[in-house]
Formats: structure tokens, C-alpha cells, sequence
């Protein structure tokens, strides 16, 4: 075998493994990608029912239920719209009233968001970016969110 | 006082590093031994003033001085000693300083240990780290500067963020920096042959403890974080595809590739070129990796428009230092002799199979942490890419690099005889079916595929042993004899065996915890017990303990097999730090054999109830001692008597001896 022919069949070789990673990457892409929503954008875009999202907003003071077998039912805003949540299981440390929360999961046919995680990474400021971002869009971002939460809230522009 | 003396350290090291990346350079261009010997003394001096900036700041920690803002921002008086010194690397600036520490120090080693290299090379190497040291440095001065002093000093700092208040993160930066900054070595290296023109086999054995190191830094720091994350984070994941994981795990990728891509270097004088290319592609994803963690631009894209500085000069010294030596490499790649010829069935082939598998599996996860930023950008979609994108795109693909990994060490080199190496590989394969089998029968549930997983891994494992067998001919020779070829074998031989076994380790433990774990979500009273696996959990009740800095709200567990017998005691905890009003969860781990029991608490409940996780996770811990056997392989190649030696200088005088003299290199 000449050094031309080891190198095009090295160069074929590597342009093989190449394209099955891409197809690899391609299908992945199409089955995995999670798109991130705010309450606003679940209304706006009309989300349907069984497509799996990103949920994320503030914890709407005074909504959240617990009920029994590790079962919680709160509610997710942004100061424009709201979305119910259940969730079955224990809840991350920064989990709190008034403060930002990103759940996965899908909606059901009830408009209700069934989530199966909730996210539990967030910054020193307990807000998570996309949070912060969502409600910088839809105009109700305050930066005194992380003290004001051990308030409780009165008035009508919260 | 001491912060200044650090700042103005600072300020010296990057004009020596300016002096240092320019001169020798100039002098290997015209040809002028004066003005490359800058290199070595400018070397050492630059470490020795980047020193007293590091030891200025830690001094500043220790003495909890919190005039200097960074000490505020992210120390406390409280802290135990030893976090009060590891605070110096959990924030962006002290972890700058701590990368262009190890950086300085790296090429002062260069400068001491590398008498017999050519003059050129060495000249030329240590300009170009030179180069990395002074655009660490203006950035550090210019926008992430650890002196920066506060005109009234408060009385106590914000503390250290809990979470980084514990053993395994505390020391992760560092062994991960040690890493990163390896691979600007051998960058140097491949940038500084490329700009003389020439490459050898010497060179390679020059590189080759360098990516060693490198990459065995590189194996412990990702290993320890995978584990601080384990039970520090109260979910029982041990990898989650984080950004932040990821940008430590593509050098890593990269690194092994460039290890195994130098031994054929070294061997065979082949695939220079290719070799060169992942010495670039190494230390670019580390710089990537690093970054990507400190500038806050994997939580989003606008951080930028929070503090732009950072932003634009890391992107420019990104851009600089990949796209330069991208550039260098394609316009000077060319004039690299071409090495030695081999056939694609043979070691050099094993180990092209090897690099190619590994560089695509480093694509796909590059693509993968990258896509949402690239996406975020574009269009302002926020989308996540997880578990479910990485495990259908990087598991098959390093399904076929696992079983040609046995194959590789049994070939020879320039032309291999693959069905000779498969039947010396027959017995391993019926192992591997054997565990297969095993698996199938042993297991409950889990997927389908699982148990060809652990024929895989049995199927690493016993490769490696079959490599040191047929090398010791243990069974077809006297015991005498093969402890005498035992201890003869070169500590490399060795080295690749622990080491490709503990790759098969690790593979065992995650598809152990991963297909047959079992988990359990509960609220429990004081009396209740929950079952798992085959053992049952009582819990006995809350109690209270105070640390230097924190208080522990404690659940006790009993543990009784599920025949009954006591096993023993749990006890996780929430801990609540007041300084910064934050709670950690601190999860009990039982070890079993290689198994583990997890417990960790959530908030306890008004009426007394405290939600539990339960998890039970089998094979777990053989994840990390995979990594440790990694390790140790890479410690015993490390060791190689061939390492130490450099060079062959030539003859001095004709009426001396006519062999080349080999001298120690350290």
C-alpha cells in the first residue's frame, strides 16, 4: 500500500466515523432539544399538551399546597400569566415562595403543568438567569427580589 | 501593604513575561544564543514574582483582611483555616491567580529540567508560554484584579459559599487547573516546533511526561468532582451533563487522545502532524473550559452585557491563541517531515481507531454544550441539552473504542496480526460472556442492554490482564521466569495495563449504579422505616448540632437487612450557614462492598414528617476507582526509566567513546 493510498484510506476512515457522529447528533437534536418558556410564552405560543418544556417563573406567594405522598401544587408567574404546577417528590433547598423556580415536564390537557423535575441550580441572588431574563420581558423585574420575598406582598404592582 | 507588594509583583511578572515572550524568539530568528538564553532566567524570575502575588493574596485570606474586596466578597473569620486558604481559588480572580501561578511555575520547570533540549526549542517554548502568562496576566489586571482594596474595611466577610466549604471541592480547582495548564505545555511544545519548522522523536519523549501529567491531573480533578457532586448535591447523580462538566471533560477527551497519539510518535515517528493538531486542540478546550466556567456565559449569553470587559477579552484571548495557532498550524504544517509508513491493521491503526473515536466523542459534546449558547444568540430560543442528547450521541460512540481497546496493546507495530491478537483475546471474550450472562441472570429489571454493557467492561478488564499475561508468559513458562520477565517490563507496559483496566472499572460502576440503582421518595415520622434493595431504613428522629459556621438539623436512620440483622447507623443533615442565609444538604452514605447506601433529608414538614430521598446504588464507588487505577497507571508510565533519560548528545571528541553519551535529564 502506498503512503497515497494509507492516506486516503486513513482521510476515509476518519470522514466514516465523522458522519456517524453527525447522524448521531442529528437524530439526538430532534428527539432531546428542551425548549425554555415562561408562563407568558406558554399562553402566547399556545403550548400544547405532551410537548415536554421548560417552565420557569417566580413561586407565586401564598400558592403553594401540599398534599399527601410528597404531592405539591403551586403556582409559576411572571406578573403577566400563570401556570399551575404539580409536582410529586422532595423539592430543592432554594424552593421558596417569591422565589424563582424552573421545573421540566409537559402540560396536560387541563392547562395544569405536570412536572417531573424541578431545578435546582440557581445563582447567589436565587434567580435563575432565564428567569430573570422572562421577567425582564414582561416588564415586572425588580432587584430586590431576594429580600422583598420575606415580605409579604400587599398592593397590586408586585 | 502586602495586597500592594502582590499587585506590583503582578504588574513585574507580566513585563518579564512581555521580555520573555519576544527576545528569545527574536533570537532564534537571527540566529543569537545571547538573546534566546533570556528565556531561562526571565522563566524563573517571572514564577518567582507571580509567587509573591500568590502568597501576597493568600497571606491577605489567612489573615482574613478584609480591606482587599476580594477577601470580603468570599472569606469569613469563622472559616476553618484550611477553607479560609482554599476560599483563594472558589472566585473568578483567585482562581485566575491560581491558574497563572501554575502556569508560571510549569515553565520555570521547563526552564530548570530542560538542560539537554535544543536551544531552539527551548527558547521557543518558553516564549510562547511567555505569550499565555502575559495575556493571563493583563487580564487579570485589567479586569479581574484580587487587590482591589476597600477604603472602609468592613469587620466581616461575606463568607465562602457552603457549598464550596467542603473537602472534594476545595481541592478540585486545582488539580483541574494543574490539568489545563499541563496542556499549555505541550501547546508550547507543538506551537514552538511549528515555528522551527521540525519535529521528532525526541520531541515527543520531551512532551510525552508533560500529557502524562496532564491528563492524570486532569483524571483526579474530574473524578473528585464527580464525586463531590454525588453527595454533596443530595440527588445520587454522579455526571449530569453540566456545561461545567462538560467544558472539564472535552480536555480531557482531547488529552487522552493526545497521549496515546504520542506514543506513536515516540515509537514510530508517525502522525506528527495529527499529534500537533491535538496539542492545539488540548489546551484550546481548556482554555474554552475555562472560561466557560468563569465568565458566566453558560448561565446566559447577556452576563456579557453585565460586565463587557470580561466578556470581550476572554473572547479576544480565545480567539488569538486558537485562531493563531490554527492559523500557525496550517501554514507551517507542511514543511513537517512525513514519518513512518504503517499498515492499517497494526498498533499505529489500533490507535488512529483510538483517536478518532475519541476526538469524535469530544465533537459531539462540544457541539452539545455549545449549541444552546450558539442558539441563544441567534435567535433568543433558550433551549437545554441534556442527558438525553449526550447519552444517545457519546455512548455509541465509545462503545467501539471499548472493544478495540483490547485489541490495541496485543498488536505490533508497522503491520498486526489481528486474528493472532483475537485468539489470545478468546479467553477474555469468554469472560465477557460468562458476566453477560451473569448480569442477565444476577439482575432485576433495568434496560435490556445493560448486561452487554458489562461484558464490555469485563471484556476491558480482562484485555488488560491478557496484555501483562502474554507478555510474562505467565502460563507458559516457570513462575521464576515469568517474575523475572514481570519485573523486566518496562513500567509503561504496565501502566497502559492498570490503567486501560481501570477504564473497564469505571465502566462497570456506571452501568451498575446506573441500570440497577433503586430509589425511594418518602415522607417518614419517627418510628417508620422504609425498604430498599435488601435492606430497611428506621428513622429514629431530628436533633440538633452546631459547627464553627453552620447548624445541622440531623436525622438519625438505624439500618437492618432485611432478614433483620443491624447493620448499622445513618445520619443526614440539612446545615444551615447563617453568614449568607443559605442550606446545604449533607446526604449519609453506607458503603457496602462497592455499593451504596444514600439518604438525604428535605425540609422537615410542620407536623413532624421529613421528606426522605432514598437511594440504593450498586457498583457505585468502583466509578472512582477506575479513575484511581487510571491514575496509577498513568503514575507508572510516568516512572518509566526511558522518560528520565533525554536525548543523545553527540560525541564530544573523536578519541572519546564512539557510542552517543545519554545523560539524565533531572
Amino acid at each position: 500500500m502506498t503512503r497515497k493510498q494509507r492516506r486516503l484510506v486513513l482521510i476515509g476512515g476518519s470522514l466514516g466515523v465523522l458522519a456517524v457522529a453527525v447522524a448521531l447528533m442529528l437524530n439526538a437534536f430532534r428527539d432531546s432539544i428542551v425548549f425554555f418558556n415562561s408562563p407568558s410564552d406558554v399562553v402566547e405560543k399556545h403550548v400544547g399538551p405532551g410537548t415536554r418544556i421548560r417552565l420557569g417563573g417566580m413561586v407565586k406567594s401564598g400558592s403553594i399546597e401540599h398534599g399527601d405522598g410528597m404531592r405539591i401544587r403551586f403556582e409559576v408567574t411572571d406578573g403577566n400569566a400563570e401556570i399551575p404546577v404539580v409536582y410529586q417528590g422532595v423539592v430543592p433547598d432554594l424552593f421558596r415562595e417569591g422565589q424563582g423556580v424552573v421545573a421540566e415536564g409537559t402540560l396536560d390537557k387541563s392547562g395544569v403543568f405536570d412536572a417531573d423535575t424541578i431545578l435546582a441550580k440557581h445563582d447567589e441572588t436565587y434567580m435563575p438567569k432565564e428567569v430573570a431574563d422572562a421577567l425582564k420581558k414582561s416588564g415586572h423585574w425588580k432587584d430586590d427580589y431576594a429580600q422583598r420575598a420575606a415580605l409579604p406582598v400587599t398592593g397590586a404592582n408586585k | 501593604m502586602i495586597p500592594e507588594l502582590g499587585h506590583y509583583a503582578l504588574m513585574l511578572a507580566l513585563g518579564l513575561a512581555l521580555i520573555q515572550g519576544t527576545m528569545p524568539i527574536v533570537g532564534t530568528r537571527t540566529n543569537d544564543p545571547a538573546l534566546m538564553s533570556i528565556a531561562v532566567p526571565a522563566a524563573l524570575a517571572q514564577f518567582v514574582f507571580v509567587a509573591i502575588a500568590f502568597c501576597a493574596l493568600a497571606e491577605c485570606y489567612v489573615a482574613s483582611d478584609f480591606s482587599v474586596l476580594n477577601v470580603f466578597e468570599n472569606s469569613n473569620s469563622q472559616m476553618p483555616l484550611i477553607y479560609r486558604l482554599t476560599s483563594i481559588w472558589g472566585n473568578h480572580e483567585g482562581s485566575m491567580m491560581l491558574w497563572i501561578s501554575i502556569l508560571a511555575f510549569f515553565g520555570a520547570m521547563v526552564a530548570i529540567f530542560g538542560g539537554n533540549l535544543p536551544a531552539k526549542l527551548k527558547a521557543n517554548a518558553l516564549a510562547v508560554q511567555a505569550w499565555i502568562a502575559a495575556a493571563f496576566e493583563l487580564f487579570i489586571l485589567v479586569t479581574s484584579n484580587p487587590f482591589i482594596r476597600i477604603a472602609e474595611a468592613p469587620f466581616e466577610g461575606r463568607d465562602l459559599n457552603p457549598i464550596l466549604q467542603d473537602p472534594g471541592l476545595a481541592f478540585h480547582p486545582p488539580l483541574l487547573y494543574l490539568g489545563y495548564v499541563g496542556f499549555s505545555i505541550t501547546f508550547s511544545f507543538a506551537i514552538a516546533a511549528l515555528l522551527e519548522g521540525r519535529i521528532d522523536a525526541a520531541w515527543a519523549r520531551w512532551v510525552r511526561p508533560w500529557v502524562l501529567g496532564a491528563w492524570m491531573c486532569l483524571t483526579l480533578g474530574i473524578a473528585g468532582g464527580s464525586y463531590w457532586a454525588y453527595y454533596e448535591l443530595g440527588w445520587g447523580g454522579f455526571w449530569f451533563w453540566d456545561p461545567v462538566e462538560n467544558a472539564s471533560l472535552m480536555p480531557w477527551l482531547a488529552g487522552t487522545a493526545l497521549l496515546h497519539s504520542a506514543v506513536v510518535m515516540e515509537k514510530r515517528e508517525a502522525l506528527k502532524v495529527w499529534t500537533i493538531l491535538l496539542a492545539i486542540l488540548a489546551f484550546s478546550l481548556s482554555l474554552i473550559g475555562t472560561f466557560l466556567v468563569r465568565s458566566g456565559v453558560l448561565t446566559s449569553v447577556h452576563a456579557f452585557a453585565t460586565d463587557p470587559r470580561r466578556g470581550i477579552f476572554i473572547l479576544a484571548i480565545l480567539v488569538a491563541f486558537i485562531g493563531g495557532a490554527l492559523s500557525l498550524f496550517a501554514w507551517r504544517a507542511p514543511l513537517l517531515k512525513q514519518g513512518g509508513l504503517f499498515a492499517p491493521i497494526s498498533r499505529e491503526g489500533a490507535l488512529v481507531f483510538n483517536n478518532l473515536f475519541l476526538v469524535s466523542a469530544c465533537a459531539t459534546v462540544l457541539v452539545g454544550t455549545l449549541y444552546p449558547l450558539a442558539l441563544e444568540a441567534l435567535t433568543g430560543d433558550k433551549i437545554s441539552v441534556g442527558p438525553p442528547f449526550f447519552n444517545a450521541t457519546f455512548g455509541p460512540l465509545f462503545i467501539p473504542l471499548m472493544i478495540v481497546m483490547p485489541f490495541g496493546p496485543l498488536m505490533a507495530w508497522k503491520r498486526g496480526d489481528l486474528l493472532g491478537a483475537a485468539q489470545r483475546l478468546l479467553a477474555a471474550a469468554m469472560l465477557a460472556a460468562v458476566a453477560v450472562a451473569a448480569a442477565f441472570a444476577m439482575t432485576r429489571g433495568g434496560p435490556v442492554l445493560a448486561p452487554f454493557g458489562v461484558g464490555i467492561a469485563v471484556f476491558v478488564m480482562a484485555g488488560a490482564v491478557t496484555d501483562i499475561v502474554e507478555r510474562t508468559m505467565v502460563l507458559r513458562l516457570p513462575l521464576r521466569a515469568t517474575l523475572r520477565r514481570a519485573l523486566g517490563l518496562p513500567r509503561s507496559a504496565w501502566g497502559t495495563a492498570f490503567a486501560h483496566f481501570g477504564v473497564g472499572v469505571s465502566l462497570l460502576g456506571i452501568i451498575g449504579a446506573t441500570a440497577w440503582g433503586s430509589e425511594r421518595l418518602a415522607e417518614v415520622k419517627p418510628g417508620e422505616s422504609l425498604e430498599i434493595a435488601h435492606y430497611r431504613l428506621t428513622f429514629d428522629g431530628l436533633f440538633n448540632r452546631t459547627g464553627p459556621n453552620y447548624r445541622d438539623v440531623m436525622g438519625h436512620f438505624t439500618v437492618h437487612r432485611s432478614s433483620g440483622e443491624l447493620i448499622g447507623a445513618m445520619e443526614p443533615s440539612r446545615r444551615t450557614f447563617p453568614a449568607r442565609e443559605m442550606a446545604t444538604t449533607e446526604a449519609a452514605l453506607m458503603t457496602r462492598g462497592a455499593s451504596q447506601i444514600y439518604v438525604s433529608l428535605g425540609d422537615p414538614n410542620k407536623d413532624g414528617s421529613v421528606p426522605v430521598r432514598l437511594y440504593f446504588k450498586p457498583h457505585v464507588l468502583l466509578i472512582w476507582i477506575g479513575a484511581m487505577f487510571m491514575f496509577f497507571g498513568g503514575a507508572l508510565s510516568l516512572s518509566d526509566r526511558r522518560l528520565r533519560v533525554g536525548a543523545p548528545r553527540p560525541a564530544k571528541a573523536k578519541a572519546a567513546q564512539p557510542k552517543p553519551s545519554l545523560q539524565a535529564a533531572e
